[in-house]
């Protein structure tokens, strides 16, 4: 019989309709293939068997009533661990969270079920979603299928390594800075970052509340839209989603042609600082666009080697004021509550007990670029800074349909060898911030294995917002260039775990 | 820009309600006067006449429609709580004894 998990998520629909496996078989499948590989990937921090076997069984009894199932029903899934499910632990990475269930389910997560997919459980992530490694987790680091020596890029990389080791063929991640197209791009797999407000942020932990965007992970481009479609849509419980319809995504994913589109390639990122085996495999996409009919131009984007210095000052300045909900009081860890000690002194022993490094770090640089005094230097220039960004994309615009990049100025770094320089860890996002910082949409699909090091290499596709479908439309027909090349998918050449 | 000095870390952590140990607030003072160095750069293109963007999305007020709708029960909402007595949170002491 066929290896369940080899599937597409598009062919483990096909087969639970046709009634050629059970949507349980599907499940337990990709359940078995977790319990074998899980210690060495650790991509889960919590694996709901007993949930997803009752999911599964209900798309399997719904099928035998005769109703139609939907393009996703039955289809395994591993969620970010940053999204509410109720009764399911929700960490964020954290310690400050350990332990809780939240009485309430994100709307990703309610899309998710009336979409009949199978949520398989939660996966690791960097504290908050602040990281680029899942180093930063409080529950250990995930592993890099490709090699479980490195890092599976982060803060996503419980759920892009879950994809990319076979234990679900479909992920949820979230990104700020690129946490779901980094990981992607150093997993050999797709990762999408929707426009800004195409999918609701309602139960999703908030870091930085005006750059966080939830969105998918696959290992084609079509099951990264038929996700995309299942989770995005206006909802009224979050007050930034976009009253406005979700672009066609799906049939952007299904198109085959990009002749007459514009491709524009950023100038400014590229060059120094970035692999020789990064920068060929993108030369070599960026010479198949030109070679499938588009028109293919360089373009100037001169305020991005500003953007992570902007970024680094917006994200903590947010999350220094997210934050502030882990007060002890309500839920989670309270530590020091003996009696005799005042309320604020509980909070700050139960937050340096509960919160990490990083997101220590990441309060204070907030909280200073917030302070009376420094406000304007820091978080005033850092939001002008914004405004510029996103008058070089304008511009862009103007003169192409789509912009690419590499999604990292590397490949996969090896565990432990950026954790003492969070500069240098900071690097990693280099790419993807300007994205965020605009609340456009952007995408990173795998173009190849570098040849220094033989791992996987993102390409990054930029369409402005609410044009997601043309990141479908441009990823669909390179993937099957490259497929068409290679003769099979990247990810077949993962090695065996 | 000035360096950050030891005493406004330690100011800093006061603010942000963190009860660091010395060591943490000696390692993170020299990261952060790394960091907050790299990051003033912004200060480079900020010009007067830049306007500041808060978000990417022209954002106004939502307001729902005025209808009961379900919520979660008192025993649900404190489920998760470190500690509970009459249907209320129960919390350490927020008033200096006299």
């Amino acid at each position: 019989m066929t290896d369940l998990t080899r599937l597409t998520a598009e062919e483990l629909a096909a087969v639970v309709a046709s009634g050629e496996a059970s949507a349980v078989d599907v499940t337990r499948a990709h359940l078995d293939r977790i319990s074998a590989v899980d210690e060495s990937v650790h991509a889960f921090l919590h694996v709901d068997h007993a949930g997803a076997l009752a999911a599964a069984q209900a798309v399997d009894d719904k099928r035998a009533s005769g109703a139609v199932l939907g393009p996703l029903a039955g289809v395994p899934l591993a969620l970010k661990d940053v999204l509410t499910q109720q009764g399911i632990p929700t960490t964020c990475g954290s310690r400050i969270l350990e332990g809780w269930r939240p009485p309430y389910d994100s709307t990703v997560v309610r899309k998710l079920r009336e979409a009949d997919v199978v949520i398989l459980g939660k996966t690791n992530m960097d504290e908050f979603a602040m990281g680029s490694s899942t180093e930063n987790s409080a529950y250990g680091p995930t592993r890099n299928p490709w090699d479980l020596e490195r890092i599976p890029g982060g803060s996503s990389g419980g759920s892009s390594a879950a994809v990319a080791a076979f234990e679900a063929p479909l992920a949820i991640g979230t990104d700020t800075g690129g946490s779901i197209r980094q990981p992607a791009a150093v997993t050999g797999i797709v990762g999408v970052k929707p426009t800004y407000g195409g999918v609701s942020r309602y139960g999703l932990v908030a870091f930085s509340s005006s750059l966080d965007q939830a969105g998918p992970l696959a290992r084609n481009v079509l099951d990264a839209a038929l996700l995309h479609a299942a989770i995005a849509g206006h909802d009224p419980c979050d007050s930034t989603s976009i009253d406005a319809p979700v672009p066609d995504v799906v049939a952007a994913a299904r198109s085959i042609d990009i002749r007459g589109l514009r491709v524009g390639v950023v100038r400014e990122l590229n060059g120094e600082g970035y692999d020789a085996g990064v920068r060929q495999r993108f030369s070599e996409a960026v010479e198949l666009f030109a070679s499938l009919g588009a028109e293919v131009g360089e373009v100037s984007c001169p305020h991005f080697g500003y953007a992570m210095p902007a970024y680094y000052l917006i994200a903590p300045s947010e999350a220094s004021s997210n934050l502030a909900r882990f007060d002890a009081m309500r839920y989670g860890l309270r530590v020091g509550d003996d009696g005799t000690r005042s309320a604020e002194e509980v909070m700050a022993l139960t937050r340096a007990a509960g919160f990490g490094a990083e997101v220590k770090r990441r309060i204070m640089i907030g909280t200073y670029a917030l302070s009376s005094g420094y406000y304007d230097a820091y978080y005033g220039s850092a939001q002008k800074v914004r405004t510029l960004i996103t008058r070089d994309f304008a511009a862009a615009f103007e003169t192409c349909d789509v912009l690419v990049s590499p999604t990292t100025p590397t490949t996969a770094f090896r565990i432990g060898e950026r954790t003492d320089d969070p500069l240098k860890m900071y690097l990693a996002d280099l790419d993807t911030i300007p994205s965020n910082l605009a609340g456009n949409a952007s995408m990173s699909v795998p173009v190849g294995l570098s040849p220094d090091d033989g791992l996987p290499v993102g390409l990054q596709i930029i369409a402005p917002a609410l044009a997601d479908d043309r990141l479908y439309r441009v990823a669909a027909v390179l993937e099957a260039a490259l497929n068409d090349r290679w003769g099979h998918s990247l990810i077949e050449e993962a090695p065996a775990l | 820009m000035t360096s950050i000095t030891r005493a406004e870390v330690e100011h800093l952590a006061r603010l942000s309600r963190l009860a660091l140990t010395d060591d943490e607030l000696d390692h993170l003072a020299g990261q952060l006067d790394v960091i907050l160095g790299a990051v003033a750069r912004v200060s480079e293109v900020a010009d007067d006449d830049v306007p500041p963007t808060s978000h990417s999305l022209p954002l106004t007020n939502v307001f729902r429609a005025d209808e009961v709708r379900p919520s979660l029960t008192p025993e649900a909402a404190l489920a998760a709580a470190p500690a509970s007595e009459e249907q209320r949170f129960r919390v350490p002491r927020i008033l200096d004894e006299e």
